[in-house]
């Protein structure tokens, strides 16, 4: 039961993944090369198969994902890892404590890893504090999704071979978007231009403190843009509360071919999913093979989420290692 | 550590009690000056430079303050101490050990207890629970309105008669505005108090802390600051109509203060207190979602932050009070948003207070005034100055020791401050309630 020793990880010298907000360009950029390795690895790269092995990852979500739980798990599995996953509905945490309950519960099971969702910004940087492993936040309230950035980045990259220089706009909901944040951290960080465009209702105060240019009008926020990304509006968000009506919305702000042609004519179209087309976004431009990069992000999120957990795991010296 | 204090302590108060060699510092008076307080009865008889040890009564008991700063026990007239209720927080008594070692003899206490203080019982309730913990004096506003529902109206003159200061719904606003007109209305019959806690709750709902650039950063869902002065105007106009006594609790914004100050040269009747973290904290004190830096109203940015300060100079904001809110290690060891708000102020109140003298912001006087008389006028209490004939509450500071904040030696049952280990000046040596000596450092308890 001995516990496991930490050295110093000059690779990444962070015990967890809280955000991109605390990380320089260089670890990025790190990252985004440990994760284009595993992007072109195979399935059952037999070494990549050996790094985690007897290795305890735990997924542990309190709010509902699929996607997000499922590319961590194939993540931590490609790389030998033992995964646990534990979905912790919204409603049985009424209570904070159960929170840090959950915590202690789980960490005297001793998982390396833990990789945690929380509806509430914030509480993953708690959790953390409480725990002897690594935490890797898949997202916390409207704060931060780093490994989602990480995955834009690497899809960007891959596709026009760098972020310098790059001009992005991210579209919608900003107010409640920590994939926003996130990005908005990474891309100035690597260089990049960002502009938010959203209805004022969605756009959070002093946004533009972040190092980013807002606009209200898709048709000048898209200028010349080299990337287009997409935000996901919920639907209890625009039945009037903050947005008047899905029509009035889509008519003024979702993106379709008319609003795009103001783009760089090969503009990419992102999107973290999951897609409301008709919404925030025109089925046709969603499916638009030449432009919409959006499967590839997927794809390339099983292997960022692969290199934050190698990343990670180099600080620990175990029996296994 | 028992609260309660030993018999030889209590027989004491039969003899007469004198102060020498210290020096007094009295707003109500405006006194500044060597000398001594001779304290008959828990009253005080004399005070002045005549009062010496040379012309003391036979059967005196001698206290040589060594030249320290005597000074009018702090009257707090914003705590929550929990009891009824919820005790494992904080008690009367833990409350009253606290307020002792504060320097705090005088506190009112917030009608939202469980249950709640809205009827002549739970008046009587917390008069007797104060007489039998004598550390400190402790009083009681009424709920404005029962159960603090926002609606209907507590017996107001009753509760009053039976000892309630005043009236508020504690650390909800009165939202309805035609409520707030009836109370104001009903509380001019017999020229009572009403408190507001000054926050559009509309506007303020689902926030956790202020709205900007920090709330933003940190995914925070903010509280816009001039909720506070929508609802102070609306107030004013409705106490312009009544002609009522308005007191608008812990100011945090410069808007506020300009509306208040606005009242005031109108000749509204209008008073406000504010407290120590809204002069002396920002809202960068949350950081990486310190649960202890989350207040209602919140923390906010550093330019509100020296608005009050500067207020408090002038005089525009009345009172400074401790907005004590002790909470157990469970309500603040969770994700903020969750966090419950308030930190405990007794242990804080006088020594972050004193950071505005020793900064040179204003006099001595002018800043007790804030703690001691103008809180006992507004409230109708006959403390908080040493005049001849008025109550002996009195504390021995000394005013310049320089100290951290030790969260750790607090008397209070709750610790959730975020001064724990902040550099002051100044400290409580001894805190007498009716000449009684109720605290005194290094040997208490």
């Amino acid at each position: 039961m001995s516990a496991d020793i930490r050295t110093p990880n000059p690779f990444f010298p962070h015990r967890h993944l809280l955000g991109i907000e605390g990380l320089s360009a260089a670890e990025i950029e790190r990252l985004l090369d440990l994760s284009n390795r595993y992007a072109d690895m195979t399935k059952d790269d037999a070494t990549a198969r050996a790094l985690l092995r007897g290795r305890t990852v735990m997924n542990v979500f309190f709010e509902n994902s699929t996607r997000t739980q499922t590319s961590f798990e194939l993540a931590a599995k490609r790389l030998g890892a033992d995964v646990t996953n534990m979905s912790v509905g919204t409603s049985s945490i009424k209570k904070g404590e159960t929170l840090l309950d959950t915590a202690m519960t789980l960490n005297a099971m001793r998982p390396d890893v833990m990789i945690v969702r929380h509806p509430d910004s914030g509480a993953i940087n708690l959790l953390s504090q409480k725990v002897d492993g690594a935490v890797i936040n898949a997202g916390d309230g409207r704060h931060e999704h780093p490994t989602q950035a990480l995955l834009d980045a690497l899809t960007i990259r891959r596709r026009l071979g760098k972020l310098q220089g790059l001009l992005v706009a991210i579209c919608g909901d900003i107010l409640h978007s920590r994939v926003a944040r996130s990005n908005i951290h990474l891309l100035t960080k690597m260089g990049a231009r960002v502009r938010v465009i959203a209805p004022t209702t969605l756009l959070p105060s002093n946004i533009d403190r972040m190092g980013v240019e807002v606009f209200t009008d898709m048709r000048k926020g898209l200028k010349d843009v080299d990337i287009v990304m997409m935000l996901r509006l919920q639907l209890e968000r625009m039945q009037g509360a903050y947005v008047p009506s899905v029509r009035e919305y889509f008519h003024f702000f979702g993106l379709d071919y008319e609003k795009l042609s103001v783009a760089k004519p090969n503009a990419l179209i992102m999107h973290p999913g999951p897609m409301n087309r008709g919404v925030e976004i025109d089925s046709e431009v969603a499916d638009d093979i030449n432009r919409s990069v959006i499967r590839e992000q997927v794809e390339m999120g099983v292997a960022v989420r692969m290199a934050c957990l190698d990343a990670l795991t180099r600080g620990i010296v175990g029996q296994n290692r | 550590m028992s609260p309660s204090l030993d018999k030889n302590e209590r027989k004491k108060s039969g003899r007469p009690l004198l102060l020498v060699n210290a020096r007094i510092v009295d707003p109500a008076t405006k006194r500044d000056e060597r000398g001594g307080i001779l304290v008959e009865n828990g009253l005080i008889a004399d005070v002045g430079a005549q009062v010496t040890r040379q012309n003391a009564p036979a059967e005196a008991e001698i206290v040589d303050c060594g030249g320290h700063v005597l000074i009018p026990g702090l009257v707090d007239m914003r705590v929550q101490l929990r009891e009824p209720g919820e005790e494992h927080q904080e008690t009367i008594a833990t409350g009253s050990f606290a307020a002792a070692a504060g320097g705090v003899t005088s506190m009112v206490c917030l009608p939202n207890t469980h249950p709640i203080i809205d009827d002549v019982s739970g008046v009587e309730y917390i008069a007797r629970r104060a007489r039998e913990t004598k550390r400190a004096k402790i009083y009681c506003y009424g709920a404005l309105t029962r159960g603090l529902n926002g609606r209907d109206l507590v017996e107001m003159g009753m509760l009053s008669e039976f000892g309630a200061l005043g009236f508020t719904d504690a650390l909800n606003a009165v939202a309805d505005a035609q409520v707030m007109r009836r109370a104001l209305y009903y509380a001019r019959t017999f020229d009572l108090l009403i408190v507001q806690h000054p926050e559009e709750p509309t506007l303020a709902a689902g926030g956790a802390m202020n709205n900007g650039e920090l709330a933003t950063r940190i995914g925070l869902p903010g509280i816009p600051p001039c909720a506070e002065v929508m609802m102070i105007e609306r107030d004013l106009h409705l106490v312009r109509m009544s002609g009522a006594r308005y007191h608008v609790a812990h100011v945090s914004t410069a808007a506020a203060v300009e509306a208040i100050r606005l009242a005031k040269q109108e000749g509204l009747r209008v008073t406000c207190d504010t407290a120590p973290p809204y002069f002396s904290l920002n809202e960068n004190e949350i950081g990486d979602y310190r649960t202890f830096a989350k207040l209602s109203p919140p923390l906010r940015g550093e330019s509100d932050r020296r608005a009050i300060a500067a207020a408090v100079a002038e005089g525009i904001i009345d009172c400074i009070a401790s907005d004590h809110a002790p909470h157990d290690v469970e309500s603040k060891r969770v994700p903020f948003v969750q966090a419950a708000a308030g930190i405990v102020g007794l242990e804080t109140l006088l020594p972050v207070s004193l950071e505005l003298y020793h900064k040179g912001s204003l006099t001595l006087l002018d800043l007790l005034k804030c703690l001691t008389s103008r809180p006992a006028e507004i409230l109708g209490l006959p403390q908080g100055r040493l005049a001849k004939g008025a109550p002996a509450d009195m504390v021995l500071i000394d005013l310049d020791k320089p100290r951290r904040i030790d969260v750790a030696s607090f008397k209070s049952k709750s610790k959730n401050s975020p001064y724990d280990g902040r550099p002051v000046q100044g400290a409580v040596l001894q805190t007498f309630v009716d000449g009684r000596l109720v605290f005194a450092a290094g040997g208490e308890g």
